[in-house]
Order: C-alpha cells, then structure tokens, then sequence
C-alpha cells in the first residue's frame, strides 16, 4: 500500500513563562492510502498536538522542534507558512471534535461549505453551488438545496458534524484528519458519522488519521492503532492485535476501563494514577509511577519499542525478550 | 423587527413622561426664581411678581405640568423664559452643530478604536498592544477640558494650523472641517480608548473560538481568518459600546462645547440651567432622552443584521 504521511520521530515543545515543555516527544507512525489509523490515549497525552503538528496549527508559543513530517514524499516542517495554508482544506484536510461551536456563527452553511472550494480550486460561480449541493448530498443531508441558505444554529450537533465533514471533503483531500469527531455527539449519531467517514473513506481513497479516546470508536473504524501516553507511542498494531493480545500494559488498562456487556462477571478497571504533567520530570518509562508490572529497570531506564510481530511494536521491558503474554495478562483480570 | 420598533416607541413614551416629570419637579423645587434672573437686579417686588404672573408660576405645580404635557403632545415645546424664542427653534438651530461634533468624533473614535483593538489582540502582549493598551487607559482618563485646552495651545496658539475655536462654517466647506478636528479628537478620545478596549477583549475571545481554527484549517489566509471569520463575532459588544458613546455625545457634550466655544445644544441646555429657564432645560432634557433610545434602537437593529441568530420576531 502506498504511504501517504510518514512522521517520524516527532517532538513537540511549547515555550512557557519558565521552560520549554515537550507535548510530543518523539512519535513515528504512516498512514497508507485508503488506511485509518486511530490515536488512542488520555486527554493530554499529545494526540491533538501530533494532528496539529501536521496541520501546521500549533498555538503560537508551540513549535515542531525536532523530526519530520512527510506527505505524499514532501516535508511540510520545512514549508512556508503559506504553502501549508495551500495543503490545508486542499489534500490535507481536518474535522474536530466540537461540532456545536466548529462552525461559524454568522456565515451560512453554504458559505462556509465553499469556502475552501473558493480557496483551492477556479470552480465557477454556478458549479462551486452544484460541488456544495453534491457534498451535503454526500454527507446524507436532505434537502441540500434549503441546508446551504441555513445558519449553523439552525442546525443540530449531528447535522453540523455532517456539514463540518462536507466541508472538509470539498476539495477531495488525500488524508483526513478526524479529531475526536463525535465524542460530542449522541451514541446512535456517533455511529452514523463513523460510518460515514468509513464509507467516504473507500469510496475516496483517503487516508484517516483519527484521533480518539474511545475504544469502541476504534474498534469500529480503526485498521490500525497508535496507543498514547505521555507524548510517546507506547503500542502500536493493527486492530485484532492490539485488542486481542494489547502488549502494553497502558493498551491494556485501556482495555480494561471499557465497558463490557458480553461478559457477565466483566468488572470495569480503571488505571490508578493520573497522566503526569507535561514538565514532569520521570526517570525511565513515563508509565512506570501507574504501572502495575513495573520493575527496577522501568524506574531507570526509558525503554525503546519492541517488535512484537510484522505490525505490532511496544515500548515496554517486559517485551525486551520473547514475551509470555500469559503471566503479563493477570494484573488487569 | 417591527414588534421591536412599536415596542421601543412604546418604552420612549412611558421614559419622556417619567423624565419629563422627575426634570420638571426638580427644576420647580431646586433654589433659584426665574423671575429674578429676567427681571435682573434693580427689579422691584411688584415686577417680580408680574413676570412669576406672566410666565404662569404662580399655579400650581402639578397644573403648570399639565399643561406643559399638553403643549407638548401637541408639538409644542413651550418659549425661552429668557428672550421668547421657541424651545424647538432654538434646539433646531443648535442641535445641527452638536450632530455634527458627534458625528465627527465618532468617526475618530471608530478609525483608531476598532484597528488599535483588534491589532492589540491578533497581537497581544507586543509592544504594540502593551502601548495602546496603555494610551487607552490614559486617553479614558484624561478630562476632556484638559486635553481640549492643550491641543488649542499646541495646535491653535502655538502652530496657529487650526482656529481656536467656533464652529459656524458649514461641516463640508475646509473651514468647517478645521473648527472640527480638534473638538471631534478631544471629544473621541475617550470613546476611541474605550472601544479599543472593548474591541481588544472582544477579539481575544473571538481568536481562540473553535471557528476560527475551523477557518485556519479550511486554509483561509491570516489576515481573512481575522477580518472576515473574526470581526463580524467580535463586534457586537464594540457596536454596543458605540451605540452608548454615540447616545451621549448626542446629548451635547457640555464641556467641550464650552471649551471649543461650539453653540450646541450642550450650551444650550448648561446657560438655560443657569437662568432658570424652565421649559428650554425640559425641551433639551427631553431631546437628549430621545435620542438615546433611538440611538440605542438602531443599535438593536444592526445587531440582527451583524448576527443571525438574534432575531426579534
């Protein structure tokens, strides 16, 4: 499969009245054309700050301060503030996670909808309004024709996410970028967005890097998972790897701490702790103060990631030789 | 949009009855006899008591209220105690210089105000910002006959590039418009400074909205990000501010008037006060009143055109 973004070794750092604090520290990933890759983690742990890192929208005190960021074999770290703002909307392009205040208040749908189409492409008057119409069509609005003329709070949570979705489709983006796109949203909505973006998905051929705390969400969407925490990648795989044999003992407090219906006896497990602040200073793995295996050797030292398998790849000792996924297992069951 | 106008009209005539009132009992009951003031000091008791005749003080208080409502029902604001003219004449032959000086100084307020706001917020804590934020402070507490006599010294005695002071030539002409610079800058400093600030606040609030990223990642430009998915958000509370500002200047700005030797409707009123001179003080009273509700309305009605979801029906 062709790659469409590769990022490699990616550190995020925000300059603060005292120090420079790393959000992101040294994450690698690719999402391959028609893939959806999922980051998963707690709020905070730097999943937002990679997208935006991408998108070139960090905060002003924010910046890229090592590694690089390649899309469709060029790097966007090294380009002008303005060639960005070319790819962004265009080929590369970004839905969030607050459809209620995602879209502005006092330009219609229908404005705001071909706006990027006045942006990117030289449509014409009459065929941006036919490509408009097409999209909302596309996102499963009806009455596409009346939906332009409207304002966003004539709509609800689940119609603007549709039209933040057209909106981000317009100009046919090789990669989405989803952030959190229906943690606002109500559970039968939720689904019905997902499939959307899975549906678009093949039919475009777009790549979707989608960024969630919710495991169910991934479960539905994902090929691929990235587990978060801290500013690190501490597991990746696919989707049946990482659900079926989570390597990371963080994958599987994760798993844990999901609800389970099918299981009688399933007891919800939260992990102890909380996520450190983004200036503490941990000696070793970031995860070792939560971790219930952790050993002398995670208190010193900062583990590198293992290969598991072709796909799955964790940032654990416990994987340092051949694991025995039967003794890892038992703490969190 | 039309329920909002009949019921503003309605609010303006419950506010001229109760303004009309609490001016009228507080002009009757405060110290001071008009009588005294027209007939000057070598009148004798027997003039006096004619003129109090004459001008119809001697009723009661609550009927010479009645009848002053009537006239004015009716369009008729009453005469000058003072030299018989009617209230309405001398408010209209005032009232275009006041417009006028507002007008002037609004425009002012708006061109230094709503930049320096908003390049103080896309620019905040800059040398830019920290400066104007600073000079807005000083220019909302600076008083007004203070900066008026300076820029005159500076700009009139000094540099003699502007007159001291009048304004009598028609506003379009090029000595109008030199006998309003320097009223209509001391007069929109403080308005400027304090809707740089509301324009300041309201941008910083507006930039950090989740739409303004939205438009970032649509790639919408820098500038257009700011000028066009920000400034319409950000200017509701700036209009209300202007709208206020607006409201008082109409009412004739007193002391600048007086500074800048401007016969306007603040003179008007502040030399009928001295004088006593009942009904040209109500007349004024109840202009300014007015005003400030219709001011007020109009700024009602912007807001449904700047913002669709306020809507009045």
């Amino acid at each position: 499969m062709e790659t469409l973004l590769n990022v490699n070794n990616l550190v995020t750092s925000f300059r603060t009245a005292k120090e420079k604090i790393q959000a992101v520290r040294g994450v690698s990933f690719s999402v391959d054309k028609g893939e959806t890759l999922c980051i998963v983690g707690e709020s905070g742990c730097g999943k937002s700050i990679t997208t935006l890192s991408i998108m070139g929208l960090l905060p002003d005190n924010g910046e890229i301060s090592e590694g690089s960021i390649t899309f469709q074999g060029q790097e966007l770290t090294k380009k002008k503030e303005e060639e960005m703002r070319r790819h962004r909307g265009n080929d590369i392009s970004m839905i969030f996670q607050e459809p209620m205040t995602a879209l502005n208040p006092v330009f219609t749908v229908g404005y705001q909808i071909m706006e990027p189409l006045n942006l990117h492409t030289n449509l014409g008057k009459n065929e941006k309004r036919k490509r408009a119409v097409e999209l909302l069509n596309q996102v499963g609005l009806s009455n596409p024709e009346k939906t332009l003329k409207k304002y966003p709070h004539e709509l609800s949570g689940g119609m603007r996410q549709r039209v933040m979705i057209a909106i981000s489709l317009a100009c046919n983006p090789s990669l989405l970028i989803a952030d959190e796109p229906t943690t606002a949203l109500d559970v039968t909505i939720q689904a019905q967005i997902l499939d959307l973006i899975d549906d678009l998905k093949e039919k475009m051929g777009m790549g979707v890097l989608m960024v969630t705390h919710d495991m169910g969400v991934v479960a539905e969407v994902a090929d691929r998972v990235m587990v978060m925490y801290a500013g690190n990648v501490v597991e990746t795989g696919t989707v049946k790897e990482v659900f079926e044999n989570p390597s990371h003992p963080y994958t599987k407090g994760l798993l844990a701490s999901v609800p389970n219906v099918d299981e009688e006896d399933h007891s919800l497990e939260a992990i102890p702790g909380t996520l450190p602040n983004l200036n503490e200073k941990i000696a070793g793995c970031r995860f070792h103060p939560r971790c219930p295996y952790a050993m002398d050797k995670c208190r010193k030292e900062d583990p590198p990631h293992f290969r598991i398998t072709d796909q799955q790849q964790s940032k654990c000792w416990l994987h340092e030789e051949v694991p025995s996924h039967e003794s890892t297992h038992k703490a969190y069951s | 949009m039309v329920g909002l106008i009949a019921n503003r009209f309605l609010q303006l005539v419950l506010l001229l009855f109760g303004i009309s009132f609490l001016v009228f009992m507080s002009m009757h009951f405060a110290p001071g006899d008009p009588a005294t003031i027209i007939g000057g000091p070598t009148a004798t008791e027997s003039d006096l008591a004619a003129i109090r005749a004459e001008l119809g003080l001697n009723d009661p208080v609550l009927l010479q209220y009645f009848d002053y409502i009537r006239g004015v029902v009716q369009g008729d604001l009453g005469y000058s105690f003072q030299n018989n003219q009617s209230v309405s004449e001398a408010i209209a032959t005032r009232f275009p210089q006041t417009l006028n000086l507002a007008i002037a100084s609004m425009v002012v307020a708006i061109l230094i105000g709503v930049p320096a706001g908003i390049i103080s917020a896309i620019k905040q804590n800059s040398w830019f910002d920290v400066s104007s934020t600073t000079i807005a402070l000083a220019g909302i507490s600076i008083p007004n006959f203070w900066l008026g006599a300076m820029l005159i010294l500076v700009f009139s005695v000094q540099l003699q590039w502007l007159p001291v002071g009048g304004l009598n030539a028609p506003f379009w002409s090029i000595e109008g418009m030199k006998q309003l610079i320097l009223p209509a800058i001391t007069l929109g400093t403080a308005s400027a400074a304090m809707i740089a600030r509301m324009s300041r606040s309201a941008m910083l609030e507006v930039i950090r909205a989740d739409y303004i990223r939205t438009a970032k990642a649509k790639g919408v430009k820098r500038n257009a990000v700011v000028w066009i998915h920000a400034l319409r958000n950000a200017m509701i509370p700036v209009i209300t501010v202007i709208g206020l500002n607006f409201g008082f200047l109409l009412g004739g700005t007193i002391i600048t008037e007086q500074v800048f030797a401007i016969n306007g409707v603040g003179r008007l009123m502040i030399d009928a006060i001295a004088a006593r001179d009942f009904p040209v003080v109500q007349g004024t009273v109840l202009l300014v009143a007015t005003l400030f509700v219709v001011v007020n309305l109009l700024v009602d009605i912007i807001y449904a055109f700047i913002d669709p979801r306020i809507s009045y029906d």
